[in-house]
């Protein structure tokens, strides 16, 4: 009985509040506008019978035909992609030297890698807006030291998101990877150099594919959020800074669109399963590698 | 013995001044005299004052608090269990669904979470409040919870609760008495991190709070939208000095009690 409650309770929870919402994020998604609107009104009530009725694709051929959701899908892909490879580019000399340094140093280097994390993501990206303005920190340090004489416009544009994205996801990334070297043995490299490795093709041909499974790892990481991020593109982008979590939070709170915004979260998610399923077969692959 | 090259030192000391200059110059900012946040004009800390004085930012972190505190309860303890059952619940009917419910909200975008919430809620016409971001809250909070636990309780001793089960406990005291006691510092973990999640979180509160509910962040956000201020610099150093000394005294206490662990052990291993 009791071991009935303890499966039933957590079961019903996550079936009530996560896979029916779902469902209905997917019903909605095939229905027409018109039915879901107004959108707070009762009628919703009423209407989400009816709503099973004019079920149809039309949301998703509306999709296709206005090239703005194709565009924020294609440009979202983009910055995922490219704040990726430069959190990997970031990250990997971070978690290399930390895999090196001294042994007492490694609980402190670790505990100051994930001490951002606790904070709040919405502050950290915050912080950003006063370094990155025209007026900002960093146009200040750079006309005071001379490199410049006009301030470089880098708030609102993506340069800015991607700055944001390395920043805020930057311990995503460092995490795993130094799992992967921490645990690396040593006197690999050293066989590797006795035997006339030079140290950058030491690094190359032992290092790297030893800590592969922690680079793979880290870029799923960074990639998922990324993809769906909302904040970063909203606070430090610009009005030409299109991602489709953004889009989706627009279509729905500013044109009340539901129907089109349930679409978009449809085919987002079903952008997002492949890498979602690819990064799963790595984790396991890990698992079973190390068990 | 490892020796750090120049290499590795410019990359630490680089890395780590990118992870915190940006929220050192948010603490330095926040005591500015100026409005205009990049200038400075002097040490001041009216803007903490101005924060304390204003009601709107009090109410908001009243909610917040206590939809922080409810949820992140409500999720320690369905994440437990979801966890028990995964690890030693063994086989039952839609194990695989269960399984991928919990890891699922994980990698969702809170976009989608939102937006899912707040369609269910309207749909079965609930008004949107404290209530409703309690509930969002737990539900994505439970599946990291479940997540830290279940990773404590892989390497937990089976046998030491069968023990117990032969030694006359029902499954519940067995949990109870022993299980749970070795697995609380996960449990722990699991609590703190729910909390936090619930504190940060804007996007799904964005969806399903009412008038009446609004959370920090969300009044955080509405304020940043239009640009750096002051008092969110006040705001944002006295969030950040909180995690801080929060963060290093559970590492001291986590790490004292290692220490008195190891000491028992080596204690134990002499005697025996």
């Amino acid at each position: 009985m009791r071991r009935f409650a303890m499966i039933a309770v957590p079961y019903t929870w996550l079936v009530a509040l996560f896979l029916i919402p779902f469902l209905i994020v997917f019903k909605i998604s095939l229905s027409d506008a018109a039915l879901a609107i107004p959108p707070y009104a009762p009628t919703m009530k009423d209407g989400f019978t009816a709503l099973i009725q004019g079920l149809d694709f039309e949301n998703f051929v509306f999709l296709t035909t206005d090239d703005l959701y194709y565009k924020a899908y294609l440009s979202s892909l983009k910055i995922a992609l490219i704040s990726t490879v430069l959190t990997l580019l970031v990250g990997y000399p971070i978690a290399y030297s930390m895999a090196r340094a001294p042994e007492e140093w490694r609980a402190t280097l670790m505990m100051l890698v994930i001490l951002p994390f606790w904070t709040s993501f919405l502050i950290r990206v915050y912080a950003w807006i006063g370094i990155l303005s025209n007026e900002g920190l960093l146009n200040q340090l750079l006309m005071w030291l001379g490199v410049i004489s006009e301030p470089l416009t880098i708030l609102n544009t993506n340069i800015a998101v991607y700055i944001g994205i390395v920043y805020t996801y930057l311990p995503f990334m460092i995490l795993p990877i130094y799992a992967a070297l921490d645990r690396m043995d040593d006197s690999l490299i050293e066989a590797a150099e006795d035997l006339g490795c030079s140290r950058m093709s030491a690094f190359w041909l032992v290092t790297v594919p030893l800590s592969k499974n922690g680079i793979i790892a880290g870029c799923f990481l960074v990639f998922i959020p990324a993809l769906g991020e909302f904040v970063i593109p909203s606070l430090l982008g610009g009005s030409g800074t299109l991602m489709i979590g953004k889009v989706l939070f627009e279509e729905f709170f500013n044109n009340r669109d539901w129907p089109v915004a349930s679409a978009v979260a449809v085919i987002l998610l079903l952008i997002l399963i492949v890498p979602i399923v690819l990064f799963q077969r790595n984790q396991q692959k890990q698992a079973e590698a190390e068990g | 013995m490892k020796r750090l090259s120049p290499f590795n030192i410019t990359a630490l000391t680089l890395g780590f001044a990118f992870l915190y200059l940006p929220m050192i110059l948010l603490v330095i900012y926040s005591f500015n005299e100026s409005k205009l946040v990049t200038v400075w004009a002097g040490f001041s800390t009216k803007w903490y004052g101005e924060l304390l004085r204003d009601q709107a930012f009090l109410d908001a972190a009243v909610v917040t608090i206590k939809v922080a505190v409810l949820s992140s309860t409500l999720a320690t303890v369905l994440g437990t269990m979801a966890a028990y059952v995964l690890v030693n619940g063994g086989r039952f009917m839609g194990r695989t669904v269960f399984s991928g419910m919990i890891y699922a909200p994980l990698v969702m975008p809170e976009v989608i979470t939102g937006l899912s919430l707040l369609l269910l809620f309207i749909g079965i016409g609930l008004d949107r409040g404290v209530l409703t971001i309690v509930l969002a809250h737990t539900t994505f909070a439970m599946c990291y919870v479940s997540v830290v636990v279940s990773s404590r309780l892989v390497s937990f001793d089976r046998s030491l609760e069968e023990a117990a089960l032969d030694l006359g406990c029902n499954r519940f005291d067995a949990f109870r008495l022993v299980t749970l006691p070795i697995i609380a510092p996960a449990v722990i973990s699991g609590w703190l991190l729910a909390f936090t999640l619930s504190l940060d979180d804007l996007v799904i509160a964005s969806f399903v709070s009412g008038p009446s509910s609004t959370t920090l962040p969300i009044k955080i956000w509405s304020s940043v939208r239009l640009g750096v201020s002051p008092e969110i610099n006040a705001l944002s150093t006295m969030m950040i000095g909180i995690v801080t000394i929060g963060v290093i005294s559970a590492s001291l206490i986590s790490k004292r009690n290692s220490v008195r662990a190891q000491k028992d052990a080596q204690a134990a291993e002499r005697s025996a």
